[in-house]
């Protein structure tokens, strides 16, 4: 058991940015299937997918929220692609504190792409079903399955807040909450 | 709680800088919808028939669809809705993109602008937040520069900005709202600017919510692999290269020219390579599959998107190739001019020079060659230069300013703004009924439900009928019937030209785009959207409880105002006409009595008003007191109308020709 390399199917979302129209309807897709209840409400700024547009630069990227940072990065990159000159952070997929992407528009709590994890499984994540022009496109693929340790929203929302305000407050403002319960 | 509306108004005073929210009566929805519907009551009680467009007190309303933020694809057509210098009447235009949503998200779903800034402002719609800045830096900035230079001052690449450019700010009156991919115009730019309001910046992060969100959602998926794989919808134009069909039909020149023989193998060649040399991308619109708009990028030019018909008004206007056009469309994108009613302009302009109604004194250094004039025209007319600024007041007015004959060459205006330039030969009654009584100014804005033309093949029409899931039983019926070089009845004719704009003011109000649904019946018949699924979809959406009969009475509630609108302002039967030319054949007493029968139909009477008994039918009570009030209508007015419908067919000599 021990010598064998354990796989498991790994998820991906494949973006092709010529393809893009920049209609934003993944953003539409996403901000609906994460409201509770479920479709319940429709937010882009909420969506774990947001298409970074520069209209007059030709620039489209739809982009996956990624992990939380706490930082801002010391130096930015800027690149430059078949010409065309894209944002600093345009290729970055980490809510931070430089920018508004990725966070919840009340608590600023940061957002992460589950790919749609439910109960029944969707088929494909609905960004890609509701992209039909194919700027998104999934696919899976057996990988070496990597110690990414599995993590719910609380965890990942709560280490930010631990970021921001130190977990001493974080304890006494809970204890404080409870006890008015 | 109130589904897919955000219940509330923002109210704009730019005299007095005054900024208010205001809840809106949700009575007014389950009347209207919303869009155009709900912005139509607001002129109605806030802007008396005698206020002066230019006046403060004519007010410039945005509003949101009522579908706008919801899943449903295709649902973000802003409509702007005010009062028009050009025609003294009405003025609605609609324009897609991304604005609308944002502005519901932003919490809102309606702007309503009264009064005028003293200097040049723009607005800046953050959530709660709303400010009016200055904005006299920039003043003179192009419309799409406008819009990136706000979203870099205020660091918010996310605002959505509709702007005017040069040609709103000295109130021309073809001048356009622009915003990323889409424009506003007939007659809503120059109020605009008017104003003194050069943009407005909106970013929301609110929450919409759904009554049925299972039951819509699943829905919205469908429709919108729907709309993907349907070849009916969408500006399906923009994808052929081939344009035979329109530069043979259209008329070229001041509306004046038909050029058979003009597209070739090697011209279409020509174009196709001309157009791949400076497209860069397709891009659609706010969570619409249908990828419309075509970015260019020209040569010393800032990046703009082509839209609908625009790849060929200029080139027709100037007799020009598509070069021409593509040069020419990153100037007036950025003064922010429309691609419809310029080019027109322009071209009676270069006819007057060429009459000797217009010389070298009014015209100095004028080119010789017809694209150097249309560069030169264009800068005197944003300008107001000289000859330029009656110009800029559109054909009809310029024609009566310029005056030494000049009314003769405009001939293709009706209630004084630019038409489409269709010039063709045998009347059409349907399309009579259309051009005459619109009051969405173009025809593009009314037809489009009910095919243009008839299917030759009998199986074949058979086919189109038993799959044409968007036509009410009566239609079935005479289309089946519809042979080639016939006109339809008269009853016919009055119902096709009713189902033709209803459906536009359908989607008006809940902001869906005509080209996934009212425009879009004509060819090939499916519609994604029609009268037999919209109120399921409005239901699941907002939670009341509608069928297709209570659709159609709102739809005919809202046209009726509209009508009401310009009822008030003076607009009576005498306005309602196509340009003379406009067909070759025209048949006066057919004509007479097909306007006689569509008042009846509409319940107007013989001068187009609304009767008491439609009012009160359609819950307009409030206009028939006013109308009585004010003599338009009488205490005891007689029966409308009494023409009755003729049921007959009349065989056509000569090959009539499909419009779009």
């Amino acid at each position: 058991m021990n010598d064998k390399i354990e796989k498991k199917m790994v998820k991906t979302i494949k973006v092709d940015l010529n393809k893009c129209i920049g209609c934003r309807a993944c953003e539409v897709a996403c901000s609906a299937f994460h409201s509770t209840p479920k479709y319940s409400s429709i937010n882009p700024a909420r969506s774990r997918i947001r298409v970074l547009i520069d209209d007059l630069k030709d620039v489209y990227v739809p982009i996956r929220a990624g992990e939380y940072t706490p930082a801002e990065c010391s130096g930015r990159n800027t690149y430059t692609i078949n010409k065309k000159k894209y944002r600093e952070c345009s290729f970055c997929n980490a809510p931070c504190p430089s920018r508004a992407y990725f966070k919840e528009p009340d608590s600023g709590l940061p957002l992460k792409c589950d790919m749609c994890e439910s109960d029944p499984p969707l088929e494909e994540p609905l960004c890609v079903q509701v992209c039909r022009v194919d700027a998104l496109t999934y696919e899976e693929r057996e990988g070496a399955a990597a110690d990414e340790e599995v993590r719910d929203e609380m965890d990942i929302g709560l280490e930010a807040m631990v970021d921001k305000f130190g977990l001493d407050k974080i304890r006494d403002t809970v204890a404080r909450m409870a006890k008015k319960e | 709680m109130r589904f897919t509306e955000t219940g509330f108004n923002l109210e704009i005073d730019l005299s007095r800088g005054n900024i208010e929210r205001v809840e809106t009566d949700p009575k007014l929805t389950d009347l209207h919808l919303g869009g155009q519907g709900t912005a139509a009551k607001i002129l109605w009680d806030r802007v008396a028939p005698e206020v002066d467009p230019f006046s403060p007190d004519n007010h410039l309303i945005f509003s949101t669809g009522l579908l706008h933020a919801t899943p449903v694809p295709g649902a973000n057509r802003t409509s702007v809705d005010t009062f028009s210098p050009q025609t003294n009447l009405y003025s609605h235009s609609i324009f897609g993109g991304f604005w609308g949503p944002e502005l519901k998200h932003a919490g809102y779903d309606k702007i309503v602008i009264r009064g005028k800034s003293s200097d040049l402002v723009y607005l800046w719609i953050n959530n709660d937040k709303v400010e009016i800045r200055d904005a006299r830096h920039l003043r003179g900035k192009g419309a799409l520069e406008t819009g990136a230079l706000i979203q870099e001052e205020l660091k918010e690449p996310e605002a959505q900005v509709a702007a005017i450019g040069l040609a709103g700010e000295n109130r021309v009156y073809m001048s356009t709202i622009e915003h990323a991919n889409s424009s506003a115009s007939r007659g809503v730019g120059v109020i605009m600017g008017d104003k003194g309001l050069k943009a407005i910046a909106v970013r929301g992060t609110k929450d919409i919510k759904i009554a049925k969100p299972p039951e819509l959602f699943e829905t919205c998926i469908r429709m919108n692999k729907e709309i993907y794989d349907n070849p009916d919808c969408g500006c399906f134009f923009r994808h052929e290269d081939d344009e035979e069909w329109h530069v043979n039909n259209f008329a070229w020149g001041n509306a004046r020219e038909r050029r058979k023989g003009f597209w070739n193998k090697e011209r279409e060649e020509q174009w196709t390579a001309i157009t791949r040399k400076y497209t860069v991308r397709w891009t659609g619109c706010y969570n619409c599959p249908k990828d419309c708009h075509l970015a260019i990028s020209y040569p010393g030019r800032l990046k703009y998107q082509l839209k609908c018909y625009s790849k060929l008004t200029y080139a027709m206007a100037a007799f020009e190739e598509l070069e021409f056009t593509y040069d020419i469309l990153g100037v007036t994108q950025e003064y922010g001019l429309d691609g419809f009613s310029m080019p027109q302009v322009l071209a009676f302009a270069i006819e007057l020079y060429e009459a000797g109604i217009l010389t070298d004194k009014d015209l100095p250094k004028f080119p010789l060659d017809s694209s150097g004039r249309f560069f030169y025209l264009v800068e005197k007319v944003v300008r107001r230069d000289g000859v330029g600024d009656a110009l800029a007041n559109g054909v009809y007015w310029a024609a009566r300013q310029i005056g030494n004959g000049a009314e003769e060459f405009d001939h293709n205006t009706i209630k004084k703004f630019e038409q489409v330039p269709l010039k063709l030969n045998m009347i059409n009654y349907p399309y009579f009924l259309m051009y005459a009584t619109s009051e969405k100014m173009n025809i593009t804005q009314t037809e489009g439900s009910y095919p243009q033309g008839p299917i030759a093949d009998r199986a074949e029409r058979e086919a189109f009928v038993k799959n044409w899931d968007a036509a009410p039983e009566r239609f079935k019926k005479w289309f089946l019937e519809w042979e080639p070089r016939q006109h339809p009845s008269i009853e016919a004719a009055c119902n096709i030209a009713d189902w033709n704009e209803i459906m536009h003011y359908v989607d008006d109000a809940v902001g869906i785009c005509a080209f996934l649904s009212s425009f879009r019946g004509q060819f090939g018949g499916r519609p994604p959207y029609h009268l037999y699924n919209l109120p399921e979809i409005i239901s699941y959406a907002t939670g009341m409880n509608i069928d297709d009969d209570d659709l159609w009475k709102i739809a005919a509630r809202n046209r009726n105002l509209v009508r009401a609108l310009n009822i008030r302002r003076g607009m009576r039967r005498i306005d309602e006409k196509p340009p003379e030319d406009h067909w070759k054949h025209r048949d006066p007493e057919m004509e007479t009595k097909l306007l006689n029968s569509y008042y009846q139909f509409k319940g107007w009477n013989n001068d187009g008003i609304p009767t008491k008994k439609t009012l009160d039918e359609l819950s307009l009570e409030y206009v028939k007191e006013d109308f009585v009030q004010r003599g338009i209508l009488s205490e005891n007015e007689g029966p409308a109308s009494k023409n009755g419908y003729a049921e007959k067919s009349l065989e056509l000599k000569q090959e009539d020709v499909c419009h779009e």
